[in-house]
């Protein structure tokens, strides 16, 4: 019974069905505001279901120089990660007692396995462009990784423990983080890694449409391309759930807090959409500066002033 | 008509292919995908690599040089893929039909569903064509 129970979350609510509707809901939200910013009007809602059923549909070319089981694998251990990342979150936030010691851990080391697949991915499809695509991504993750992991590091100090239901509980009693100055800055760091763990622009080094043609994705092709952008989506859907459940009290089901949730949601979606539409891209070595220089520096300094009780 | 099928009419991706234009084909077609005319609303998108392509837009008469890139790139489509000659040259060589490196038309070497004529089109004709190939599906 705890098996079939364990298996539905996984793979209809709140995991992999689920997380990918909203997802692809969520990407969009991202093209429609796009289009609005750019005066244009913008795809209808049903047009990322649309992409995925086309590409679905199409052939799936593996190219004569990849490794085919790494080429194709790659994807599908990515969307396994952001489906578990997304189930362990959605059940935390709505039964908190389903929460284990230690689940920011897992949740901050699952999220990085969809970046590692696709270097992995890239790595395998013998293409050039898509091996430059995967050194960058594979800098881009070394860069925001230490930025990240402080900033979330700062609740978990206030909180002073490392499970979600803590942080969650904590924050109920005693006011969001946001609340902090602290809690604040870290934010500001989280929303900028954010963007960079979703690879979107400043930070779409890896892809480079204009550049590298799709980077680390430029071999995919057909059924593998749908589950590659399905995954991106997917990251889309559970970052800023991350950040909510970090930093702004966490999102719940409940009367009025059902509202207050999916405001806070569109909100973060619409920074990031803001940011990536209002910016150029950076080349990597202005990244890598970008994060170890100011968003390091921010982070600690955030630590520190948590340190002191602010 | 199958699901798959219907996605794709929904959402077109194109592939711009330049076979030795003139760049005045290139300068309309980056006109069409400019926000005046909107074509995401239809769903299609400009891409970057062959293989995220349904649909090759060719402009220019075939030369020598590009003849065997232009039959590698149709092979690295993933089908279904549709052609779209673009330009009067793609259709018939236009002016530079006595160049001694011209080897064209684009369909003595691929099969084309889709003929834009004019030198060059406009936007509105680009996405005309468009709609006309995704009424053959």
């Amino acid at each position: 019974m705890e098996a079939a129970s364990y298996l539905f979350s996984y793979l209809i609510f709140p995991g992999l069905l689920f997380s990918a509707v909203v997802g692809l809901l969520t990407t969009w939200v991202d093209r429609k505001v796009t289009a609005r910013v750019q005066w244009r009007v913008g795809p209808p809602w049903y047009q990322p279901f649309a992409d995925m059923v086309k590409l679905l549909g199409k052939e799936i070319v593996v190219p004569a120089g990849a490794r085919r089981t790494g080429f194709l694998l790659m994807p599908l251990v990515g969307l396994a990660a952001a489906t578990l990342a997304s189930t362990i979150l959605w059940r935390v936030n709505l039964d908190p007692s389903s929460s284990f010691i230690g689940d920011t851990i897992v949740v901050l080391y699952v999220l990085t396995i969809p970046a590692i697949a696709m270097i992995l991915g890239a790595s395998a499809s013998g293409n050039p462009l898509g091996i430059l695509g995967a050194s960058r991504e594979m800098k881009l993750l070394f860069a925001y990784e230490l930025p990240l992991v402080i900033a979330v590091l700062t609740t978990v100090y206030k909180v002073g423990s490392f499970s979600l239901e803590s942080i969650i509980q904590h924050q109920a009693q005693e006011g969001i983080m946001l609340g902090s100055v602290s809690g604040v800055i870290a934010f500001i760091v989280t929303i900028f890694c954010m963007q960079a763990k979703l690879t979107f622009i400043p930070f779409d080094i890896p892809e480079a449409e204009t550049e590298l043609a799709g980077g680390s994705h430029i071999e995919y092709s057909g059924g593998a391309l749908a589950i590659v952008k399905l995954n991106m989506a997917m990251m889309f859907f559970v970052l800023p759930i991350f950040l909510i459940t970090i930093f702004w009290g966490g999102i719940a089901f409940t009367g009025w807090r059902i509202l207050t949730s999916i405001l806070k949601y569109v909100a973060i979606v619409v920074i990031v959409v803001l940011i990536k539409n209002t910016n150029p891209r950076v080349r990597i070595d202005q990244a890598v500066r970008f994060f170890w220089g100011p968003m390091f520096a921010l982070s600690i300094i955030a630590m520190i002033l948590a340190a002191l009780g602010y | 008509m199958s699901l798959a099928l219907k996605a794709l009419k929904k959402s077109p991706w194109v592939f711009h292919v330049n076979t030795g234009a003139c760049n005045n084909c290139d300068i309309e077609i980056l006109d069409a995908l400019t926000p005046r005319y909107d074509v995401e609303r239809f769903g299609i998108l400009l891409v970057g690599s062959i293989r995220h392509a349904d649909v090759l837009l060719i402009s220019g008469p075939v030369t020598k040089a590009c003849l065997p890139r232009l039959k590698r790139l149709y092979e690295a489509a993933p089908k279904p893929v549709k052609v779209i000659v673009f330009g009067a040259c793609g259709c018939r060589c236009g002016i530079f039909r006595d160049g001694y490196n011209v080897v064209g038309p684009v369909d003595k070497y691929i099969p084309v569903d889709a003929y834009i004529p004019g030198c060059p089109p406009k936007p509105e004709t680009i996405i005309a064509g468009v709609v006309k190939v995704l009424g053959t599906l």
